[in-house]
């Protein structure tokens, strides 16, 4: 019950907050309410762009909450999903040819691959020389975005556009989207996030590897007592992580944009941070938050131009804030001591 | 009874529930001034709880607390403290890389004009720690110091804050013989200046020895209260488990079998381990299937050394020459996985440290290192059905209470947590067995039950390496005995060789 609850307090809270904030700023906070809601919810189509921009959350929050399990941090969701989006399109580009249920399938693999890579990297320095993985999860995602400059401009570059994009992928790659979002592009993939939930929580709940990466991140002389190869566990749990992220290259390649464009990602991979800490690192909870932080990213797109003092920035400050009312431990103790007296 | 001088402490009817589970149920207690008191009880029964709420850790859900005639209500152990209570806890509290001054200033820094008066606090430490005898090391990190050093800084930074009544709980689990009688000089100091102490303990013989009064808890309830002049140790313990307790076992001799459980050869240690003070050198010695080797020793002779040595061979910190057998492999490179897949059980030295997820269900726990044999997953797949039935049962068997898989194990109390690692590790059905400390912490019956059930792995084919700084552990179980002093093996006896004096003359390095 307390898990539940503390989550919901913690988002009403840091919500209440910001809107406090826009009354500061000059706006009256119950209008600054009333295009949120109806700038995420409004319509078909508001609500299909909140789950557009859901569903690469749900795959950098379990990016971010599978490594966590495992007592380690993947900063690094930027630069997986960055090189999963990148070797999907590559694929497309280079292979334009090949039919539909293969072409998609063998784009899927490219992105977990990529992904895995760039996640893996990381996993194995802390297992065999020990140097820590928020550093090198920082330096990777730099590393990926030059490296996806680099093949975006000088070696798939779209030779009809000036924007920094690829050549497009092959018309078999391309994913269905749902006609219900009134033209959203709300493809397959968000089904395919639920389903890596789902598989995300049988593969931490009920598989020996699981059970031994959280046992790794709980207690690890305990761990490496009971005969579980630590260092493995890291490996993996970074890999799986970075394959997590990599699989966002499926909603914008084959399901959006049909190719690679530099800077598509209004840093999905940090906001997974904020993602997976508000789910307590449970995938259920990351569907959620994932779904709310969708809805505040499609919400505050539109305060813009409908009011006059408050910009789009006050999605940013929300996430702040709701981020520090969950971190704040002591803010639940402090209103239950409340309650009880 | 002198009931007119006015108690040091006094509970009324102190109760205290967590969820379904009643830890404490009315529990009167009255503690005379310049006292020593006893408080025992099973593991479970309590004794935990109604102190830490003396000490203001978390509030009672019904009666009163009064200390020195008032009547108290605290809203943290810092109210408690400025009231002249300190605890040293059953599972220390220390902060891991702080130095041992740190450790004592944390929470009560000596402030003026917002700068930290260490060398003040310093002085006056040093000072404390010369008048009752406690040396320590204040710049080493608390880490590296021996569990017995720990102590002192513990008790050390109770007199730092000027206590008045100290609550020790199971001061002497972590200790050797030695120590404990070093502790015990302090303590009764400690009285004669005026001080008031309460001393949770399983061992009967210190209660006899040291308490002037004995509180008897069962199931949350105080069941006796008396002089400990007027009472006996068998007494306690009857009055303790609510059955008569054979305090010692009768122990068959063993019917050693020819094969090898383990043999160690020419081992030696090239760096040292945390908190160490010796390190190994060219250590040799052998456990038969069917037999039961102790091995004795002050603490920091080389036992926790040689366990690291034995268990991880592979980790840069216990990198050893030499060379381990177990069950006739050559493991000396082997992962800890493989060795465990042998048949090797283990009872670690620290139970919370190397043996438990502490957050986790109990359920997990028993599962830990058992999660990929066959009746707990197929296919990488965990079955869960099994482990719950097999949980249940285990928890049944070796008497873990509460009787619920799903409570956090760092929710058990001391003893409990030992008896669940005792549970998993049994439950292997270990060829060999490697039993650190197996008793720490357990209340008399437990301590039977766990006698009892090494014995019989023993006579079921397990070669088993004890090692305990509890004589009565090593004495009753041994059917050879080695004596660890400096890093080295200083003697070996046979069963029955040896007396409890000429032992500890041994371990002394005489
Ligand atoms: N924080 C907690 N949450 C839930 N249950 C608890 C908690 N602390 C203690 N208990 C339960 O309360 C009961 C009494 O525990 P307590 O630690 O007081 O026992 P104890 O007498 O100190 O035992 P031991 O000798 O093993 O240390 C136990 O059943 C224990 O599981
Ligand atoms: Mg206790």
């Amino acid at each position: 019950m307390r898990k539940l609850l503390q989550p919901v307090l913690a988002v009403a809270f840091g919500l209440a907050l910001g809107l406090g904030v826009t009354r500061l700023a000059g706006e009256n906070p119950w209008h600054v309410l009333q295009i949120l809601w109806k700038s995420a919810f409004g319509s078909r189509y508001d609500f299909g762009m909140t789950l557009f921009y859901s569903t690469p959350l749900i795959f950098t929050g379990l990016a971010v909450a599978v490594p966590f399990q495992a007592g380690l941090f993947n900063i690094g969701a930027e630069g997986q999903l960055t090189l999963g989006a990148l070797a999907t399109a590559a694929v497309g580009a280079v292979w334009p040819g090949l039919p539909w249920p293969l072409a998609p399938a063998l784009a899927i693999l490219a992105a977990v691959t990529a992904g895995t890579v760039w996640g893996a990297i990381p996993g194995w320095l802390r297992a065999k020389r020990g140097s820590h993985e928020v550093i090198n999860t920082i330096m990777l995602n730099f590393i990926a975005a030059g490296l996806a400059s680099y093949v975006t401009l000088y070696l798939l570059k779209n030779p009809d556009t000036q924007n920094p994009e690829t050549r497009p992928i092959g018309a078999g790659y391309l994913i269905s989207q749902f006609g219900i979002f009134g033209g959203a592009p709300v493809s397959v993939a968000l089904p395919l996030a639920i389903l890596a939930a789902v598989l995300v929580w049988i593969f931490l709940w009920r598989t020996v590897i699981g059970f031994e990466m959280r046992a790794v991140g709980q207690n690890e002389s305990a761990a490496r007592a009971a005969g579980i190869n630590t260092g493995r566990m890291t490996i993996i749990a970074l890999a799986v992580g970075g394959g997590l992220a990599g699989l966002v290259g499926v909603g914008e390649v084959l399901g959006n944009a049909g190719k690679f464009r530099l800077g598509f990602s209004p840093e999905y991979g940090f906001i997974g941070i904020a993602v997976a800490l508000l789910g307590r690192n449970q995938p259920a909870g990351v569907v959620a938050a994932a779904l709310l932080f969708g809805a505040l990213h499609k919400g505050t797109a539109d305060l813009d131009f409908e009011t006059e003092h408050v910009t789009r920035e006050l999605s940013l400050v929300l996430q702040a804030l709701i981020i520090l009312s969950v971190s704040a431990d002591g803010l639940w103790s402090w209103m239950k001591k409340r309650s009880a007296a | 009874m002198a009931f007119e001088t006015p108690a040091a402490v006094e509970l009324r009817g102190l109760t205290k529930r967590f969820g379904s589970v009643i830890a404490n149920d009315g529990v009167n207690l009255r503690i005379q001034p310049g006292t020593i008191h006893g408080v025992i009880g099973e593991n479970g029964a309590g004794k935990s709880t109604a102190m830490k709420m003396l000490y203001g850790i978390f509030p009672p859900d019904a009666g009163e607390i009064i200390v020195n005639s008032k009547t108290c209500v605290w809203e943290s152990p810092a109210d408690a403290i400025a009231a002249g209570i300190g605890m040293v806890h059953q599972h220390f509290m220390l902060a891991g890389p702080y130095t041992a001054l740190d450790n004592i200033l944390l929470g009560a820094e000596p402030v003026r004009c917002g700068v930290i008066e260490r060398k003040k606090a310093r002085t006056r430490l040093e000072a404390l720690a010369r008048q009752y005898g406690l040396p320590v090391d204040w710049d080493s990190p608390i880490e590296e110091l021996p569990v017995g050093v720990q102590q002192r800084v513990e008790i050390l930074k109770l007199l730092y804050r000027d206590a008045k009544i100290l609550i020790l709980d199971e001061p002497t689990a972590v200790l050797t013989p030695q120590e404990a009688n070093e502790l015990f000089r302090n303590l009764k100091k400690l009285r004669d200046e005026g001080k008031t102490i309460i001393l949770i303990t399983h061992k009967l013989k210190e209660v006899m020895s040291f308490t002037d009064h004995v509180t008897v808890f069962r199931a949350g309830k105080v069941t006796g209260e008396m002089p400990t002049s007027q009472t006996n140790p068998q007494e306690l313990a009857n009055l303790m488990v609510g059955r008569k307790v054979v305090l010692n076992i009768n122990v068959p001799p063993a019917h050693t079998r020819d094969e090898l459980a383990m043999e160690v050869a020419a081992l030696s240690l090239a760096g040292t381990v945390a908190g160490s003070r010796h390190k190994l050198s060219d250590v040799s010695f052998s456990v038969k299937r069917g037999e039961i080797v102790g091995v004795a020793g002050v603490e920091g002779n080389g036992q926790s050394e040689l366990l690291q040595a034995i268990l991880h061979p592979r980790e840069p910190l216990c990198r050893t020459s030499g060379t381990v057998w177990f069950l006739g492999e050559d493991v000396t490179h082997w992962e800890a996985r493989d060795i465990r897949d042998l048949g090797v059980a283990m009872i670690p030295e620290d139970r919370q440290r190397e043996g438990l997820l502490l957050e986790r269900p109990v359920s997990e726990n028993f599962l830990l290192g058992l999660q990929r044999s066959s009746a707990f997953s197929q296919g990488g797949v965990l079955n869960s059905r099994n482990l719950l039935a097999a949980a249940t049962q285990a928890e049944e068997e070796y008497d873990v209470r509460p009787r619920d898989l799903a409570i956090p194990a760092g929710k058990l109390s001391g003893g409990n947590q030992q008896k669940l690692i005792v549970a998993r590790e049994f439950q292997r059905k270990p060829r060999l067995l490697i039993a650190a400390q197996p008793t720490r912490g357990v209340d008399v019956g437990a301590i039977e039950f766990i006698h009892n059930r090494i014995v019989r792995a023993r006579d079921e084919g397990a070669g088993v390496l004890l090692v305990s700084f509890e004589l009565e552990d090593i004495l009753t179980l041994s059917d050879r005995i080695l004596v660890m002093y400096e890093g080295r093996i200083a003697a070996e006896f046979a069963r029955g060789q040896v007396s409890e004096g000429e032992l500890g003359l041994k371990m002394a390095g005489s």
